[in-house]
């Protein structure tokens, strides 16, 4: 066995779920090989991922066409690099993640399994489906078997003292097929929501984006917290898009998730159901978020969640 | 411009669909069935671009049994122009739909498709980019505007970290998030003009590609339920509950 892995890094700064992957690479066995690719930084996110254990060797390549990571100039040189004996290639499932590795499995011309959360051998896997309310086991014999990894259902190797060897790897051309030409990113000094260890989330319970901010945020802050949101609080424009937690946000699994004025979706749940301890705060008693919680509070969110803000910071 | 925009039909996402007794798939005996909600959101983006003289024509295809010209009849009545079958009773997999609607793209002469981001039955999130790949042209998947201008569309995509905004050379492929717009209702005259609109069929196995299944389910289960708590009686004791018996604070 030999597996590609393919890291994300900006700024020379490793992405937090490489641990994640390494680790669903390591359930596979055999060789790990971690590609790095970008239009600056490869060389010092290197120096992090060359640290991972079981990490055979980190190949990087750094050229101007890799700026923004577009698939397109991508795809073409995990392709090329697949044709060395590769038996498998995987991503985090992340944005970007899920962007690339369908276009290199076409391009490969095999299946692909999206988002595993269990490898059961080296050709069967476990995968959510319609909205994880149900799982697949699914056999993948194809000569490569691309697979995107759902972060949270492979705990983190952390980085040790290895140094796997670095190689450079020659870039594969710009394509000339799409360019970025700006980004909106988020500024906040919270825990990225993906790796927060505790998580507040807010529903169209809030009922506006100033409540949202003057209810959800000092109980996060309060707690060392990320944010999150449902569908509802992102559509009606309380927060932006990149906080949405479910079956087409982020998915994620912190120590606490605490859900406040949201229902309880399915969709929803699909994106935070594996959270350690759940809490839900909703004035609706029959709301479905009280099936799934832990520990449920029925009441006025207005009264309730300032009143737990105090409580926690007195505590 | 013409526009492709491929529909699938899919579970209703309201339903809670279960394993079959044997847990060799899943029980869709009975079970409401709809088009994919992204593909409601990218055929309404398909429209609008014709509405807004942009696009010449918008054409629906799906791939699937004869069940699915419901589904087609639905994107006709939204505005659609034309829909077109690609019949087969052989379970697709994303990589078998992009080999099929490639060389309809190809044949019409699209010059952008459309697709949902994901079928929220299988959540695979494959065919927009697989499709872009085969057809050797750019993606923009995750779409949350889609702006045509001068040969190129320039998109917003909804990324990890907030928003990008790519520009694609026409032709391209674009899959649709869920912000890109709100799917209109088709309306009952609408429904009834759909009904004598061209809707074509053409036989999978005709068109030389091989649509084999890639991947075997070997079982479907349902998780491990999570159990239900308590509910507790105030803010105090709920703090108490957290420290003392969670220990997460
Ligand atoms: C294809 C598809 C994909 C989707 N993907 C996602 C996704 O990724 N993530 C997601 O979240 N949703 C997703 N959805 C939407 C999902 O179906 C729900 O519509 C959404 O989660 C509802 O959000 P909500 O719980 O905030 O709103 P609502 O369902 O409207 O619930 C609001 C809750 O707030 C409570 N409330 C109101 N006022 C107060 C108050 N003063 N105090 C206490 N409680 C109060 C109410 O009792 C109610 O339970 C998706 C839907 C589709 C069709
Ligand atoms: N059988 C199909 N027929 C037509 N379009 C499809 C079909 N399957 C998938 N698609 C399109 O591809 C998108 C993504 O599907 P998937 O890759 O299965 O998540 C859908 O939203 C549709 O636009």
């Amino acid at each position: 066995m030999k597996s590609l892995i393919i890291a994300e890094q900006t700024g020379g700064q490793l992405s937090p779920m490489t641990g994640n992957l390494v680790a669903a690479a390591s359930k596979i066995g055999g060789e790990i090989d971690l590609l790095l690719v970008g239009a600056s930084g490869v060389a010092a996110a290197a120096e992090s991922a060359r640290a991972f254990p079981g990490v055979t060797r980190v190949l990087t390549s750094e050229s101007a066409e890799y700026a923004g990571f577009t698939a397109e100039n991508i795809a073409p040189l995990v392709v090329r690099l697949a044709g060395n004996g590769y038996t498998h290639v995987l991503a985090i499932a992340s944005a970007a993640g899920k962007n690339l590795l369908p276009r290199v499995a076409a391009l490969l011309d095999v299946g692909m399994v999206s988002e595993i959360v269990e490898v059961v051998d080296v050709d069967t896997f476990v995968r959510p489906i319609y909205a994880g309310s149900l799982l697949a086991k699914v056999r993948c014999a194809e000569r490569v078997r691309v697979l995107s990894v759902r972060a949270t259902a492979f705990p983190a190797v952390a980085a040790g003292d290895s140094a796997a060897p670095i190689e450079v790897v020659a870039p594969s051309g710009e394509r000339g097929k799409s360019k970025v030409i700006g980004q909106q990113l988020a500024q906040s000094t919270r825990p990225e929501l993906t790796a927060a260890r505790i998580i507040v989330s807010g529903g169209r319970g809030l009922g506006s984006a100033e409540n949202f901010a003057g209810t959800i945020e000092p109980l996060a802050d309060t707690l060392n917290a990320a944010v999150g949101a449902s569908r509802a609080a992102v559509d009606s424009g309380y927060v932006s898009n990149e906080l949405q937690v479910g079956q087409t946000g982020k998915i994620v699994a912190p120590e606490l998730y605490v859900a406040v004025g949201i229902s309880g979706a399915i969709q929803h749940l699909a994106g935070m159901k594996d959270s350690k301890v759940i809490v839900a705060i909703n004035k609706d008693e029959e709301a479905p978020i009280f099936q799934i919680a832990d520990y449920g509070l029925v009441g006025d969110l207005f009264q309730l969640v300032p009143e737990l803000s105090r409580a926690i910071a007195s505590a | 411009m013409k526009v492709l925009v491929p529909v699938k039909r899919v579970a209703d996402y309201n339903i809670k669909v279960r394993p079959k007794s044997d847990g060799s798939g899943v029980e869709l005996a009975n079970v409401k069935m709809s088009m994919n909600p992204f593909d409601e959101i990218a055929v309404e983006e398909a429209v609008r671009l014709k509405e807004a003289g942009v696009a010449t024509e918008v054409v629906a295809v799906s791939c699937g049994s004869a069940a699915c010209q419901e589904t087609l009849r639905t994107a006709l009545a939204m505005g659609a122009d034309r829909a077109i079958l690609v019949e087969t009773d052989v379970e697709l997999q994303s990589l078998a739909v992009a080999k099929l609607v490639k060389v309809v793209a190809e044949k019409e002469g699209a010059q952008l498709v459309i697709c949902g981001k994901q079928a929220i039955d299988d959540d695979a999130n494959q065919t927009a980019q697989m499709l872009a790949a085969l057809l050797d042209w750019g993606q923009a998947t995750y779409a949350s505007k889609v702006v045509v201008a001068d040969g190129n569309v320039e998109v917003t995509r909804e990324v990890d970290g907030g928003l990008e905004t790519v520009r694609l050379a026409l032709p391209a492929v674009v899959s649709a998030d869920l912000r890109l717009n709100e799917p209109r209702y088709a309306t009952l005259p609408n429904i009834m003009k759909a009904k004598k609109k061209p809707l074509d069929t053409l036989k999978a196995a005709e068109f030389g590609v091989d649509v084999s299944p890639r991947v075997q389910t070997l079982s479907v289960y349902t998780p491990p339920e999570r159990k239900g708590g308590i509910k507790v009686g105030s803010v105090a004791e709920l703090v108490q509950k957290l420290k003392d018996e969670a220990r997460v604070l």
